[in-house]
């Protein structure tokens, strides 16, 4: 299902990396070696937001009945400008037209060993945009701040500077097992721990030369 | 009503069986929906309706969860999968060199028909718009502990094979008695039956639509029972199900695709 986010149409797939923001690998551990993972992933663990999670800014995330608070992973999303299958990664960020926030939403769970489908691919857990920002907007992908504020507060920041796998590295190592299509998404992955936010709240996440993106969260009972 | 989507000569084409003709004999034809009769060699099949959000089940049936030595879930085990890994009838499906282990899953996908949100198991094959032959093909070498199962070993270019039919439910009278067949080169190495299914159809539209809206066009994959051993470039997989017909596939190697 396409979904548009000016002045691109997307064309609906959205793909989120796990663990890639070393904060976000440093936030668990040692517990990456234990059971029941064995060892820090080796390949990008990738992760899909299916096209029922897909928002834009201003849409309100609503928080299950049950469950207090949710995460915001803040994230820098790559928009497939052209087929991207086997790119090598010197040339990797010419298959990209441009970029958007995209904010991982998630019920918080501790397990990482299954896919976390019920916590991750709820009705609205993918709010992306405001826009998409042309390549020649963007000077270098892995040196942008991400912003996190709650109500106004700034309660992470975070910068692509810091990601085990940079864009190029990640878009070559990614579509060396899948093609990548025109208007597809592919996030960098969120610095960790990602801000809980509760019903009643308003996140907004901030990418330098990207603009912002707001989130209100209400219970689902409201 | 069984029907396909086929490109033939320049264009993508709605179709359906056609009888033998004199032009075809013995294989299967197909009747396209501007009146052509073709053979099912003169199309390239694609899958057999537009597939929406992919997702497919782990573990759902107890014989292969015990193969693979896992104890049953309590949790359906759920994975997502993208477009690019969708591939249609007689297509080819890249096994990469070096790798131990790679096999083929039969399964059968539902399609919905109707936008489900938080249904009830009672009404849930109300939202089934139909059913066809899934191949979940699998990479166990790419399996890490992260998301298991995750992408690199799931969702790889070409490694979910859908059709050659979609089958309108109400031409399926009971697809929680269906059986499974996968033979390798002519030789018979999976059997199974939707029965045995740990999560059923009811039980699985009703656990998805809690939380996430199901779509006209979003398909759910229902895993596969026992039998699936590994696959070389060369050999030919054909996935069977009760009514649903015979969904062919080859495995080729990574010449095929300039590696």
């Amino acid at each position: 299902m396409p979904f548009d986010v000016p002045p691109y149409r997307l064309s609906g797939a959205v793909y989120g990396t796990l663990l890639n923001h070393r904060s976000a690998l440093a936030a668990l551990g040692d517990a990456v070696n234990g059971p029941p993972y064995g060892a820090p992933p080796d390949a990008p663990v990738l992760y899909i937001k299916p096209r029922n999670t897909l928002g834009k800014s201003g849409s309100v995330v609503r928080i299950p009945a049950g469950i207090t608070e949710l995460e915001v992973g803040a994230c820098l999303g790559l928009v497939i400008g052209r087929t991207a299958c086997r790119v090598s990664e010197p040339r990797a960020l010419d298959y990209v037209a441009g970029y958007l926030i995209v904010a991982d939403v998630s019920i918080p769970h501790a397990s990482y060993h299954r896919p976390a489908i019920r916590f991750k691919a709820r009705d609205g857990y993918c709010p992306l945009g405001p826009a998409v920002t042309a390549c020649a907007a963007v000077a270098n992908p892995d040196a942008l701040a991400i912003r996190t504020y709650l109500d106004g507060a700034l309660v992470q920041t975070a910068n692509t500077a810091d990601s085990i796998r940079p864009a190029a590295r990640l878009l070559a190592d990614v579509t060396d097992f899948m093609t990548l299509a025109p208007g597809d998404v592919l996030a960098l992955g969120a610095a960790g721990p990602a801000p809980r936010v509760r019903s009643g709240q308003t996140a907004r996440i901030e990418i330098d030369g990207l603009g912002s993106l707001s989130i209100p969260f209400m219970d689902a009972a409201s | 009503m069984m029907r396909a989507r086929v490109a033939y000569a320049g264009a993508i084409h709605e179709a359906v069986p056609a009888p033998p003709s004199s032009r075809s004999p013995a294989g299967e034809n197909l009747r396209l929906a501007d009146g052509r009769v073709v053979t099912e060699e003169q199309v390239v099949w694609l899958p057999p309706f537009e597939p929406g959000t992919v997702i497919a089940l782990g573990l759902n049936y107890a014989d292969h969860a015990k193969e693979l030595a896992f104890k049953a879930q309590e949790e359906p085990l759920v994975f997502l999968k993208g477009p690019g890994t969708l591939l249609g009838h007689r297509g080819m499906t890249r096994r990469p060199s070096g790798v131990k282990f790679m096999h083929y899953e039969c399964e059968l996908a539902v399609v919905i028909g109707r936008p489900a949100k938080r249904v009830a198991r009672s009404q849930a094959l109300e939202h089934v718009a139909g059913y066809c032959i899934a191949n979940d093909y699998a990479v166990r070498d790419y399996l890490e502990n992260w998301y298991r199962p995750n992408l690199r070993a799931k969702n790889r270019d070409g490694a979910t094979v859908l059709g050659p039919w979609f089958v309108d439910a109400a031409d399926v009278a009971d697809p929680a008695n269906l059986g499974l067949r996968t033979f390798v080169n002519g030789q018979l190495s999976q059997t199974g039956n939707t029965r045995d299914l740990i999560f059923g159809i009811p039980y699985l539209i009703e656990y998805l639509s809690d939380f996430m809206t199901l779509s006209p066009g979003d398909v759910i994959l229902t895993g596969t029972p026992e039998g699936v051993v590994n696959v070389m470039p060369g050999d030919v997989v054909a996935c069977e199900i009760d009514g649903l017909g015979r969904l062919v596939n080859t495995i080729a190697a990574d010449g095929e695709f300039g590696r």
